[in-house]
């Protein structure tokens, strides 16, 4: 299959999204510190090209599922802005009514079947999304994000063997960011986690995660495939966690350490983001117009935020009735 | 009417809801030849899109029933054993339990997870648990325990047209239980008791399994001259609290039985709300008879020990009447 190039306008959508869950990102991050959020918050920053190159090749009724560090597959698929932050400082207006926060946010009505705190909880969710899709001779597809972290929970190898066995459209997108939680991968996995797709005979790609371009195309491939029916893809996107495991780590690590500040800073060179931009500003994009884009992102990430700031603190007793379909709790 | 056994009355209902809603599937371990009799013969009728054999692997299991449910299926997942739904835990309670209200009400999951429990057919600790304590107590999950054909048909339908997950646990010992099963279509609700028969001295409370039992145990007490009104809450999420309440209150005596181990078993929650909401109706403490705390053993008579039966729950409630 020859590999497709993007069109400008491609690059430039590609961009502006990324630019998007960057910019939030930072807002969360800034809050996070200042203390204005209640939980725990896993932030994208430095992953913003896969979520981006991912979703670009999705439909609105495709389904995802993600991860606990989920805003970007959320604001990538086509989430809203508003609805994220408000989720996120616990208000009812938030996308799951204050009630899942930032771990958990899901909008599916846009095919996002949520982030999830449970380290590897997509894996079948995805899987059985995706038999229901095959089943019923639709032609959705579904798409499983998760980590380097979560491919060493078993349910990722059953996962591969029955949505290999079956042909299910599914595509599992593998976002090797190098850490699991507070601990290197390399120190607790064997082997190359791609090689366990490879074991299933699922065709497998290995892409540079930091490069939207090669994850969109990677995954326009593989999407493509797995919405003919002829069965699961694997992507391997190799990127870096410039964040820590969650925000204000620091605090509870006292003072221990699990890399080094030079390794950040060398994959800070390779920034998802930035590399984009150089490349627009190469194919003739007006530096103006990257700066009117971003001052645009910026009214959008303010608005969300004082949205989230204005709205109304979550019902508690609203839980009691979020338990069951027409069943009180 | 007609009078069936318990296995042919499930299957009817997979049958029946198959045939009024295409998009319902099923899929499990060894559905397809069924060792527990209840999904045999679907494949004939329906084919692999609709009931399908999987690996053993029940983390998947549980799991896809909540992505399947998303993308628009109404599942059933077959578990085989009770304590299989040990190994498919994580995403019953992480995922299947939590989800709708993590996502503030968007996840609809029309999910029923069958699953066979209980001793006595010396299968060991590792076949013969009855973990449903453990589902009551997650929160976001219905949990039906059908003592009779009739009722198993009935809450089968209910538990597959619901938008709800449920856990509908076969009685396993008592899958050749005959009973008179209405014909044509019909469905039981949750939440709802049924009283099996009215007494004035002592209130038994019993359901899934130890209703046979029960029933027999009532007899007994019939025969030294005692009358025990006999109740079977029939789903324990949701709980009938209202009619339990009603029941202990009209003999002021209350025995609870379940094949659970005792400690936070479903009788000791009952227990906690008849103290609560019937103390000033008591006459004597609320007894339950249960399982020991210890874990199934291999050995008949040693099963049989600790499995409760007419004997016992007579002889408790014969103590609990005259107290």
């Amino acid at each position: 299959m020859p590999t497709t190039e993007p069109t400008k306008d491609q690059l430039l959508a590609l961009y502006e999204r990324m630019l998007l869950i960057r910019r939030m990102e930072e807002r969360l991050r800034a809050d996070a510190a200042a203390g204005n959020l209640p939980g725990a918050v896993h932030l994208y920053i430095g992953q913003e090209a896969i979520a981006t190159g991912v979703c670009a090749r999705l439909r609105d009724t495709d389904l995802i599922t993600s991860t606990h560090r989920g805003h970007g597959h959320f604001l990538a698929k086509g989430g809203d802005p508003k609805a994220m932050m408000a989720e996120i400082w616990a208000k009812r207006t938030g996308i799951c009514k204050g009630m899942g926060g930032s771990m958990h946010v899901a909008d599916f009505s846009k095919g996002i079947l949520g982030a999830n705190g449970i380290v590897g909880g997509g894996f079948a969710i995805a899987t059985g999304a995706a038999l229901a899709i095959k089943l019923t001779h639709d032609t959705r597809v579904s798409v499983a994000f998760f980590g380097d972290g979560a491919a060493n929970q078993g349910v990722f190898m059953e996962c591969l063997n029955v949505s290999s066995l079956w042909k299910l459209p599914l595509v599992f997108v593998c976002e090797h960011n190098q850490f699991s939680e507070f601990t290197p991968s390399v120190d607790i996995t064997s082997g190359d986690i791609a090689d366990r797709a490879r074991a299933f005979k699922i065709p497998t790609t290995v892409v540079d995660g930091n490069d939207v371009v090669a994850v969109w195309q990677a995954a326009g491939e593989a999407i493509e495939r797995a919405r003919s029916g002829d069965g699961p893809c694997f992507i391997q996107a190799h990127t870096y966690r410039i964040q820590g495991h969650l925000e204000a780590e620091d605090l509870f690590l006292a003072g221990g350490k699990y890399r080094e500040k030079q390794e950040i800073d060398e994959w800070r060179k390779r920034d998802p983001v930035e590399r984009q931009k150089q490349r627009l500003l190469a194919a003739g994009v007006r530096p103006d117009d990257l700066q009117a884009m971003d001052a645009r992102i910026a009214r959008t990430v303010e608005q969300a935020v004082q949205f989230a700031q204005e709205s109304e603190p979550a019902d508690p007793e609203l839980a009691f009735d979020l338990m069951f379909v027409g069943q009180k709790a | 009417m007609a009078r069936k056994r318990m296995i042919p009355a499930i299957n009817e209902a997979l049958v029946e809801e198959m045939s009024r809603d295409p998009k319902v599937i099923v899929y499990g371990e060894d559905v397809e030849l069924a060792i527990m009799g209840d999904t045999r013969g679907l494949l004939d009728k329906f084919g692999r899109d609709r009931i399908r054999n999987t690996p053993i692997c029940e983390a998947t299991l549980t799991g896809m029933a909540v992505g399947a449910a998303a993308a628009g299926c109404r599942v059933v997942v077959h578990m085989m054993f009770s304590n299989f739904l040990y190994t498919g835990f994580d995403a019953i309670a992480n995922q299947m339990a939590k989800l709708r209200l993590m996502t503030g009400g968007q996840a609809v999951m029309p999910i029923t997870v069958i699953a066979s429990y209980g001793g006595g057919g010396s299968n060991a600790a590792q076949h013969s648990d009855s973990g449903y304590p453990a589902l009551v107590n997650l929160g976001g999950v219905n949990v039906v325990m059908p003592a009779t054909p009739a009722d198993a048909k009935g809450l089968l339908k209910t538990a597959i047209r619901g938008n709800n997950p449920t856990f509908f646990m076969e009685a396993g010992g008592r899958g050749g239980e005959m009973g008179e099963v209405p014909d044509g279509d019909y469905t039981v609700p949750f939440g709802k008791a049924a009283t099996v028969r009215e007494g004035k001295d002592v209130t038994i409370i019993a359901f899934g399994s130890m209703l046979k039992p029960a029933v027999e145990a009532a007899k007994k007490l019939e025969s030294s001259g005692i009358e025990a009104e006999l109740i079977d809450p029939r789903t324990l999420v949701p709980l009938d609290e209202e009619a339990l309440v009603a029941a202990a209150r009209k003999t002021g005596r209350v025995v609870i039985v379940d094949e659970a181990r005792d400690r936070c078993s479903v009788a000791s929650h009952i227990a906690a709300v008849l103290a609560d909401k019937a103390f000033g109706s008591l006459k004597a403490p609320v007894k339950r008879v249960t399982v020991p705390n210890v874990c199934m053993p291999y050995a008949p008579n040693a099963e049989k020990r600790m499995i409760p039966d007419a004997d016992r729950i007579a002889r408790v409630a014969t103590e609990t009447a005259r107290a």
